[in-house]
């Protein structure tokens, strides 16, 4: 009983995946575009060649990428290859030709020590500016700065340290830091300003964005690490509290912080030997630079209309062509 | 003059730390447990002499934990000895190289143990060839061998069959079948019936006896079953915490048991079924009459019972013409009568 | 007449070796002076609190810390010149050149081909074909089933690169782990060594070694492997070496008395004997490969980690729940297709295996079927390229709706459930544990060690306790040991709870039992967002991922350990009229204690593994050092030592518990199932011992 029944599932489930595939398949034989792609690949010259484009772990940052990798693709026919990757360790890759663009950089001391050619090894070099301003700070949720508007001024804080009290807070009000990757001085800053609040890290964007987003809704309590640009602002629009102001040196010892983050110009960072190449993406990457609105519109497209960042890239693109005509020069 | 098959002198085993130190010094003569408690070290076995003529079947017997079965896996060095010396047919083992101990397995000697030790993965006939397999010997060869071995210990037709759809005395065949395929001088069992039916393991006796009628082969025997070890040794050597007790022929252990222990063993055992004459003859009383028939002093006092009641006179006990002794029905009666009182 | 019963004046048991039995200890005893050391530890809470707790803020490092991270950057300065590094970078090249052939022939375009050689129909029918010919028709249904779903559900690319690293890291684990596995199975001195690297190697949390396999492989495939095959290695070493270790001594010695060689020994002898469990252990290697695809893609290392993490970066849970659940039915698939490969090869071997003619025919047909649909696949685009369907997305869309409405109908209630027990149950026992001066906690916890475990573990947590101190993360670590007891209280109610229901109810069991499995294969990150969404980023949320985690094996070990409850016993005790509680309670729970600890043990260190998932959470302490040290390389140190310890705290609770239950040290993965490896069968009992 056995075989039979088992050659006629086997039967069976041949001609019911041929007959899917069959129903799908309307386009031309594979042989005719072998022989086209053959003909284009001897047309074109190749002169940029591979592109390996960092794709840190952030909605934003993914949105520069995409972006510059599209029209590096569709304008100059380069063969870009995405890499998701954490900040260091696409630092790392520069040296090994794994990776030759990091398109936002939010400033590393750290890395620009190891691997810049004043002190490091030379394998990464600054590109300038990308466009993005990146404002670090405190932040709340709007409802929050809405009925309590006061609350924007560090100095009322301890007014509410006790409203802010969580069960992770030991008593005192919960001050929620950010993701590790970022630099954070908050356990000083609240120390040094004698602040009724415990950090807690909520270890992940992905924590922050859930703590923002439900206190939001429910009308909770939350005050923490935050900045802009960030997909999520469109969708709940987070307060800043004003800390003191930033001076020149006031962050340069962390024991002692006591003031605001400063406002950051994103940078380009790229690969020494990539940028002495002469791939013709290294003008593009060198010429691109946008503004927060730009980024925050593609990041958008991602995280809350759900498109893939293929797509959301070329959209942006097709909307905003002069701007990338700039870049391209 | 090594007449011997096997010969075994002043041999130790000691398990535990630094085992090798107690030998010679005064620790070697505390009782098992106090060389335990003093040095973490066990006695297995404990100086053991003794020597195997060729053709003999040579039993050790005693209790579980006796010594008996790390003794026999000392005379092929599956453990190796803390000192001392088995020389088989002039060959030193304990001095072997590897190599050439691994000769001596493949080509001398051959083991039957008590849980079988059968491939689970191969059928009977390549169980069986193993030993020849691990020789080099061609399948074609190997297997042609191995049938004719088969059918020797009566299991024809099961050739195809695995150890696991065999019952247990099929599978010790099997194991016996594998020792005997590489024609070796030298059986050494490790209580291979202790595992099997009463009924089976009577029928496996038997057949070792059948065997080692047809082959002739060297044997070295171990069992807890004194019935066994009557039934079946030329000799006995009773161990007792790794060392021996008593070495004799059974009508020697039986009849004069070397101390309490053994005494104790053997006090359950028919004696009629296994004294001689040799133990119950006496010198003739002055007078006796010595026309009664002759039977030689091997004879089993049970054998001799019905010739010494229908016989007026005493049996004379010969040893060819040479008379030792006489034995008369009264004598007789005292060794039967004894058993049925104990 | 035999003499088989002697006298018993020398019946005595004389067995070398052996100890007397250890004389029974009631657990009333073991309880009292418990009491009495948590008692006064916590008078020397109430009067030292907060003192010498060793904290350590968040973003803070120690010397100790940063000479750990120097190691990293020297490693890292050395790259150009290390030879080492060299040798590891051409192997990291082959294994990228490997991958990347394999790739274009099953699933990227094979320049100037727009299509790979094989399309998706050629791949799919290959793949049923390999199921037919090594198992049975149904696995080749299974087999269809599970890769048209790769496709239809929209990640034919991820899934097919996944099975590619996962094929290439098993086979090199294979390759690594047998020569291993013969010595730990042969070697009791290789063994322990081998044993302590591979405890390491388990516990260790991947986000510490990522940094350092980039430094040495790069970034991608070759990375994703190497750091696949230091997690995979492991179960297939354990338990390979384990069933090696089982082969009777009998065989052994009746095989040896032939006169064999070692080698003849073990391809001959071992290898043959052992080769069920060595199968298991593949399987399981197999599972541990697949469940390192989420932490593979933070360094870039292709497959079906790659859309979960893309699907957490947005916050979007349905988005990271169809190509978590894909892992899960790739999961499946192989461990079906192996186990019914492996019985048939047994069946085959054995002369089974049904009608030879039959079968070469079908086998020929299906050949022949799966060569036209190569040949398809070669020549029509529409055959080649998987064919785009929406009902991923729908699935994710219906995800998220009902994720929304979990949320917003319970939030409130699981808000509450998080106070009660933070305030009640959490609070206090940080406080006690880590809030207490650290020479208070470290004495302690070694005197609890002691009355469960007795000296064995009294040495085994000094060892771990002083470590811990040495690493300066004392705070943390206690906080995250807190954090693992209380996890592990709710794992064992959860366990206790529905492991009795499914033994003692067959259907349950059956209804529950894949849901099980798939919550111990879905990679973590998938259940992160809706559990933050409920809880917030805090301790709890993390313990309420190490419950969900580490529940599906404590509840599978208790139910399996009930059920082995034998049915005589079972039935006396009815027959005295007692009622179904006192059954419960007093006959199966009693009888299944070895499960139930074993259970506890496993509960424990599956929790303990997930501290780092915690720290995403917002659990802070030890987790959230170790993605600290992965985010941020001047932390690494932190995040080496953080792992360490992490690692350290894992032997700890795993002896004692061992011990507490007297489990004989053996490390065959009967009683060392520690270090999750994930064991779905039991093995044989004890070998048997020959007499002496």
């Amino acid at each position: 009983m056995r075989t039979p029944r088992s050659r006629g599932a086997r039967i069976g489930a041949v001609a019911a995946v041929a007959t899917l595939a069959l129903s799908a398949c309307g386009g031309g034989s594979i042989d005719e575009q072998t022989q086209a792609n053959e003909e284009q690949a001897a047309e074109s010259g190749g002169e940029c060649g591979d592109l390996n484009m960092a794709v840190n772990p952030w909605v934003g940052y993914e949105a520069s990428a995409y972006v510059v990798g599209t029209v590096a693709e569709q304008e100059l026919g380069c063969n870009v290859e995405y890499k998701e990757l954490k900040e260091d360790v696409s630092w790392q890759g520069f040296g090994t030709g794994e990776v030759d663009v990091v398109i936002e950089d939010w400033g590393h001391p750290d890395l620009e020590k190891k691997f810049f050619a004043e002190q490091g090894d030379g394998t990464a070099t600054d590109f300038g500016p990308q466009g993005n301003v990146g404002i670090i700070g405190w932040f709340v949720p709007p409802w929050l700065a809405e009925e309590h508007p006061d609350i924007l001024d560090w100095e009322n804080l301890n007014k509410y340290a006790d409203e802010f009290a969580t069960s992770e807070s030991g008593g005192q009000g919960q001050f929620l830091g950010a993701d590790p990757s970022y630099v954070q001085f908050d356990e000083a800053i609240v120390s040094n300003l004698d602040l009724d609040f415990k950090v807690v890290f909520s270890g992940s964007e992905a924590a922050s964005i859930e703590a923002f987003r439900k206190a939001e809704e429910n009308k909770e309590w939350v005050i923490g690490y935050w900045y802009e640009p960030q997909y999520f602002n469109a969708e709940v629009p987070m307060q800043r509290v004003a800390l003191p102001p930033y001076e020149e040196g006031c962050q340069d010892d962390p024991e002692t912080v006591a003031c605001d983050y400063p406002e950051t110009e994103l940078k380009k960072i790229v690969s020494t030997e990539w940028s002495e190449g002469d791939s013709t993406a290294v003008d593009l990457v060198q010429n691109f630079t946008w503004t927060n609105e730009d980024q925050n519109v593609v990041a958008g497209y991602i995280a809350s209309d759900g498109m893939s960042p293929e797509d959301a890239a070329a959209k942006w693109i097709d909307e905003n062509q002069d701007k990338v005509d700039a870049w391209l020069g | 003059m090594t007449t011997a098959a096997l010969s075994v002198d002043g041999l130790w085993k000691i398990f535990g730390p630094r085992s090798d130190r107690v030998i010679g010094t005064p620790d070697a003569e505390l009782s098992r447990a106090d060389l335990k408690a003093k040095t973490g070290n066990v006695v297995g076995v404990k100086d053991v002499s003794f020597d195997v003529a060729p053709g003999e079947v040579f039993v050790v017997m005693g209790l579980s934990g006796s010594g008996k079965s790390t003794l026999v896996r000392l005379l092929t060095r599956l453990i190796e000895p803390t000192s001392g010396s088995v020389t088989l047919n002039g060959e030193e083992i304990t001095a072997a190289s590897e190599s050439k101990l691994r000769e001596i397995r493949r080509h001398q000697v051959s083991m039957v143990f008590q849980h079988f030790g059968l491939l689970p993965h191969r059928q009977v006939i390549d169980n069986v060839a193993y030993g020849l397999e691990v020789r080099g010997v061609g399948k074609k060869e190997r297997r042609a061998k191995a049938g004719e071995i088969v059918d020797l210990v009566g299991l024809t037709g099961y050739e195809k069959s695995y150890p696991d759809q065999l019952s247990g005395g099929m599978q010790q065949r099997v194991g016996l079948a594998r020792a005997l395929a590489g024609d070796p001088e030298m059986l050494l069992f490790d209580e291979p019936f202790s595992a099997l039916d009463p009924l089976i393991r009577r029928d496996m006796q038997n057949e070792v006896i059948r065997l080692h009628r047809e082959l002739g082969k060297t044997m070295v025997f171990i069992t807890h079953d004194l019935s066994e070890a009557l039934k079946l040794g030329d000799r006995i050597l009773i161990m007792r915490d790794g060392a021996i007790v008593q070495i004799g022929s059974p009508d020697e252990v039986v009849a004069r048991p070397a101390d309490d222990y053994v005494k104790d063993f053997v006090s359950e055992v028919p004696k009629s079924h296994v004294l001689t004459l040799k133990w119950v003859m006496r010198e003739p009383r002055p007078g006796e009459s010595l026309e009664g028939p002759a039977l030689p002093v091997t004879t089993i006092v049970r054998q001799a019972a019905r010739a010494a009641i229908a016989s007026e006179h005493p049996i004379r006990v010969v040893d060819g013409d040479e008379l030792l002794g006489v034995v008369d029905e009264e004598d007789i009666m005292r060794v039967v009568v004894a058993e049925e009182e104990s | 007449m035999t003499t088989t019963a002697p006298a018993p004046a020398v019946r005595k048991p004389v067995e070398p070796g052996a100890e007397p039995p250890p004389p029974e200890r009631s657990s009333v005893s073991r309880w009292i002076p418990a009491a009495v050391v948590i008692g006064v530890w916590i008078v020397a809470y109430l009067l030292l609190e907060g003192t010498d707790t060793l904290a350590l803020p968040g973003v803070a490092r120690t010397d100790l810390h940063d000479r750990l991270t120097e190691f990293n950057n020297d490693l890292l300065a050395s790259r150009d010149t290390n030879p080492v590094m060299q040798f590891t970078n051409s192997i990291s090249d082959l294994l990228r050149s490997l991958f990347e052939w394999v790739q274009r022939m099953i699933v990227v375009p094979n320049p100037p081909r727009p299509v790979p050689e094989i399309g998706w129909l050629g791949v799919v029918a290959i793949a049923t074909y390999i199921g037919l010919a090594i198992a049975n028709w149904r696995i080749a249904v299974l087999v269809c089933l599970s890769f048209l779903s790769f496709g239809v559900l929209g990640y034919w690319q991820d899934s097919l690169d996944l099975l590619i690293v996962t094929g290439i890291s098993v086979a090199i684990v294979i390759v690594l782990g047998m020569p291993l596995a013969v010595l730990v199975g042969t070697s009791t001195r290789a063994n322990r060594a081998i044993t302590v690297v591979l405890d390491l190697m388990q516990t260790m949390p991947t986000f510490v070694y990522l940094l350092p396999v980039v430094l040495f492989f790069g970034i991608g495939v070759s990375a994703a492997v190497v750091s696949t095959m230091i997690y995979a290695l492991p179960p297939l070493v354990r338990i390979a070496g384990f069933g090696i270790r089982e082969v009777p001594t009998a065989t052994i010695e009746a095989t040896d008395s032939a006169g064999q060689t070692y080698w003849q020994r073990l391809f001959k002898v071992q290898l043959p004997m052992a080769r069920k469990t060595i199968i298991v252990g593949l399987n399981q290697t197999t599972l541990a490969a697949l469940s390192m695809a989420t932490l593979a893609a933070f360094v870039n290392g292709p497959g079906l980690g790659k859309p979960v993490l893309a699907g957490l970066r947005i916050n979007d849970v349905g988005a990271a729940f169809v190509p978590g659940v894909l892992i899960v039915v790739m999961a499946v698939m192989l461990d079906r297709t192996t186990t019914a490969a492996s019985e048939r090869s047994e069946k085959v071997a054995r002369g089974g295996g049904g009608n030879v003619r039959q079968r070469r025919v079908l086998l020929a047909v299906g050949g022949v079927g799966t060569l036209v649909a190569v040949y398809l696949s070669r020549t029509y685009i529409g055959l080649a390229e998987f064919p785009v369907y929406t009902i991923g997305d729908r699935i994710a869309t219906w995800v998220n709706d009902v994720m929304d409405w979990v949320t917003s109908t319970f939030g409130g209630i699981t808000g509450a459930f998080k106070d009660l027990v933070t305030t009640w149950l959490l609070n206090p026992m940080q406080s006690l544990i880590a809030d207490s001066p650290w020479y208070v906690s470290f004495v302690a916890i070694a005197a609890l060690a002691f009355v469960f475990g007795g000296a064995r573990a009294l040495v085994s947590s000094l060892v771990c306790l002083t470590g811990i101190w040495f690493f300066d993360l004392w705070h943390d670590a206690m906080i995250t040991l807190t954090m693992t007891l209380v996890a592990t209280v709710l794992v064992m109610v959860l366990a206790l709870v529905f492991g009795v229901w499914m033994a003692r109810d067959r259907k349950v069991d059956l209804g529950i039992r894949p849901l099980l499995d798939a919550g111990q294969t879905i990679p973590p990150f998938v259940y992160l967002i809706p559990v933050l969404a409920l809880f917030g980023p805090s301790r709890f949320t993390a313990i309420v991922a190490g419950v969900v985690y580490a529940a599906p094996a404590a509840i599978k070990l208790v139910a399996d350990g009930v059920k082995g409850v034998s049915p005589t016993t079972i039935e006396a005790g009815r027959s005295t009229g007692q009622t179904t509680w006192q059954e419960i309670t007093k006959v199966q729970l009693p009888m299944a204690k070895g499960s139930l600890v074993l259970a506890t043990n496993q509960g424990l260190l599956y929790v303990l593994s997930m501290t780092v998932i915690g720290g995403l959470v917002g659990a802070g302490a030890l987790g959230y050092d170790v993605v600290y040290g992965f985010s941020r390389s001047e932390a690494w140190g932190k995040g080496l030592a953080a792992g360490i310890t992490i690692v350290l705290l894992g032997v700890m609770l795993d002896r004692i518990t061992r011990a507490a239950a007297d489990v004989r040290r053996d490390d065959g993965p009967g009683p060392r199932r520690a270090f999750h490896t994930r064991l779905p069968i039991g093995f044989p009992g004890d070998r048997k011992v020959v007499e002496t």
